[in-house]
């Protein structure tokens, strides 16, 4: 996976609520059985006018230009801000995996979706909590100087934008595992010897959870 | 100290814990399904590792497979490479599969009950975020992405931090009438999509406790529509009476010590939640979701909101898009909305129960005219085969529906059931997102006798006032 220590890029505002992982990989693109090449389809449904499908080339499309990602300098962005409740829905991966190779490495909202807030951390995007009132001036500020580049520290678990700092909340285990690109199967298999141990014993008190055994 | 259902059932199943109180929870059954999982197998395979419980895994193609004949098998390649790489994957790794051709072939969160793969005191996961439906049984049963699937693939086990503890308490007797799906859109029009995030939702009162296990998995099975990845009922004799007989259920004497434990699955009397939300059952009327995104709901008397009436800005906005891609204008009874297409199944409301709902309203009626398509999708072979044998494919196939082969189908339209840009449905499944049923389709989320209704009538329609109409 890759680490994520500090990064500087521009920021992209998406402003709607409950932006949910269908409307951030459409499910035509889910059949596909490989982990890259999803960037190009991100936002599918609000990116172009004309419908996709994984055989058609989007070079061929019909581009929204409305559509904030269309825009320049957005179409570079690196940072996505983002309303409440942010990746709700499917557990798709996907939706992580199309924002990843878009080229984003941190996503700002007030509220995570569960499922995607832990998707995330595992292949090195970082979504960060901050108050709604925050997100609310980080809006306003994004609106009056397009192009602006705030700067994520994971480190000091701090967000710089313009002239002020903001700090945000991580739990330490995931912080550790981002801040060293680590791969937590490996972590987990350190422990081999324990879950052998917990199955053994349960195998004893709870034998109906082991049919086939 | 006193303990919720969801205290037992993560205390039970804790590895280890980490300083900062991330968990490694030992998972018992892993249900796969061909769109989450060809990754996590690809990686399983670059790092040489194996399965570490293959017998935990019960693997079933659901998303992409056609609901028509299907001697031909899949005309869409991409779909059919998906559903061929999930069988070399069961293969490679020796691992169960309902392949396509199988009888008990049909969506992971019906067959796993169906089969007794779920059980009471469980940790499930799947790729797929309607996992919480298996929490119905007592069990602590919740979505995972690719990453994750191949952690538990690889390990068994899932590295978590504990959510916190929620109480909905659906309080009293619905009316006649009135069904699971109706109740759990109440839930998530009272509490919103977010409202859960953050917490594991025990659903209780004497509400829920009435309902069949049917009943049950509909309502967790939404639970992630309300933000929460994880719902569940506590065990009770309803959940003992279903699971027992089942062909992976335990028999005889280790069936007796099982029972014994699990009559022990519900919060002690005195065990604290984190937040309890109150609903009086007798308050729910038949629901109608009119916007995008789940908590847009009304009850089918009332009209279509104004978003001029909301304080809150981003709410508000959020409204306005909503109408506009719904083509509706605030101030609309509901009951005036047209429908084009009807969609009975999902992982939501495709058992038994929900399609002898529908078939009682469609008996003896016939699908309005002005309705392009109405399709009954079953959850799986077996309860079509059920289905069958009580003559409800008849009763559908006379009113003009279309009776098909089991699978996800129009929920997310990866196979070809889907609508066209502008179509409006009435549909008994759980995501009204934009383009969730093909790009520009307009869903409204319903129970299974509410859509039939809409079949039949061409409209949303409160299905009591139609069948009192006979």
């Amino acid at each position: 996976m890759q680490a994520f220590t500090t990064h500087t890029g521009i920021v992209a505002p998406l402003d709607r609520p409950n932006v949910d992982t269908d409307a951030i990989i459409p499910k035509q693109y889910l059949k596909s059985i490989k982990r890259s090449g999803f960037g190009p389809n991100a936002f599918d449904d609000w990116r172009y006018l004309d419908e996709g499908a994984p055989d058609i080339d989007n070079a061929t499309r019909r581009i929204n230009p409305d559509f904030v990602l269309n825009q320049p300098p957005y179409d570079k962005s690196t940072i996505l801000l983002a309303r409440e409740n942010f990746g709700c829905g499917s557990s798709r991966e996907h939706a992580v995996w199309a924002l990843t190779d878009f080229g984003f490495r941190a996503v700002i909202a007030p509220s995570f979706a569960d499922i995607f807030f832990n998707n995330s951390f595992k292949n090195g995007l970082l979504p960060i909590a901050l108050d709604a009132s925050v997100v609310d001036k980080l809006f306003a500020l994004v609106e009056h100087n397009s192009g602006i580049e705030f700067t994520v520290d994971l480190q000091a678990q701090t967000v710089t934008a313009g002239d002020e700092s903001y700090a945000f909340a991580i739990d330490d285990f995931k912080k550790h595992c981002l801040l060293n690109g680590l791969d937590d199967i490996g972590l987990t298999l350190q422990h081999a010897e324990a879950i052998k141990a917990y199955e053994q014993n349960r195998q004893q008190t709870a034998p109906w959870l082991f049919p086939g055994k | 100290m006193a303990k919720t259902l969801y205290d037992k059932l993560w205390d039970e199943h804790v590895v280890r814990t980490e300083d900062d109180g991330t968990a490694l929870l030992y998972i018992d059954r892993h249900l796969v399904h061909e769109v989450t999982s060809p990754q996590a197998f690809e990686g399983l395979r670059m790092a040489g590792r194996n399965p570490w419980r293959g017998s935990s895994i019960l693997a079933v193609p659901d998303h992409n497979v056609p609901t028509t004949d299907r001697s031909a098998g899949i005309a869409d390649p991409v779909s059919r490479i998906q559903v061929e790489t999930l069988d070399k994957n069961c293969e490679e790794f020796g691992l169960t599969e309902f392949d396509m051709s199988d009888v008990r072939q049909g969506i992971v969160h019906v067959i796993g009950p169906e089969q007794g793969a779920t059980l009471p005191g469980m940790t499930v996961v799947c790729g797929d975020s309607h996992t919480s439906t298996h929490g119905a049984f007592g069990a602590l049963a919740f979505g995972i992405g690719t990453s994750e699937v191949e952690h538990v693939l690889a390990t068994q086990c899932l590295l978590q931090k504990k959510s916190k503890n929620m109480l909905v308490s659906v309080d009293g007797a619905v009316n006649p009438g009135i069904t699971a799906k109706d109740i759990v859109l109440a839930i998530i029009g009272e509490i919103g999509t977010a409202g859960g995030t953050g917490y594991a939702i025990e659903f209780g009162g004497d509400a829920i406790r009435a309902l069949s296990m049917e009943g049950r998995m509909t309502v967790c099975n939404m639970a992630i529509e309300a933000g929460a990845r994880a719902g569940m009922v506590a065990v009770d004799a309803t959940t003992i009476e279903y699971v027992k007989n089942r062909p992976y259920a335990p028999q005889g004497e280790i069936l007796d010590r099982a029972i014994e434990h699990w009559q022990t699955l519900h919060s002690d009397a005195e065990a604290s939640f984190d937040k309890v939300v109150h609903l009086d059952a007798a308050s729910i009327k038949p629901q109608v979701t009119w916007g995008t995104s789940p908590e847009m709901v009304i009850a089918v008397d009332a009209d279509v909101p104004d978003p001029a009436q909301e304080s809150d800005a981003v709410k508000a906005d959020g409204m306005r898009k909503a109408l506009a891609y719904m083509g509706l204008e605030a101030g609309t009874p509901i009951n005036q909305v047209a429908v084009d297409k009807v969609f009975i199944g999902s992982c939501t409301n495709s058992r038994i129960e929900d399609l002898r709902a529908a078939a009682e309203v469609a008996k003896g009626r016939k699908v309005n005219n002005s309705v392009k398509l109405a399709m009954v999708v079953p959850g799986s072979g077996l309860v079509k085969q059920q289905a069958e044998q009580e003559g409800l494919d008849k009763v559908f196939i006379d009113a003009g529906f279309e009776w098909r082969e089991p699978g996800c189908s129009m929920c997310l339209a990866m196979n070809a059931d889907r609508l066209e840009a502008g179509e409006r449905c009435a549909s008994t499944s759980n995501r009204n997102f934009e383009g969730r049923q093909g790009q520009g389709g307009r869903t409204h989320l319903v129970s299974p006798a509410m859509a039939a209704a809409a079949a039949v009538s061409g409209h949303f329609v409160d299905v009591n006032e139609l069948m009192s109409d006979q």
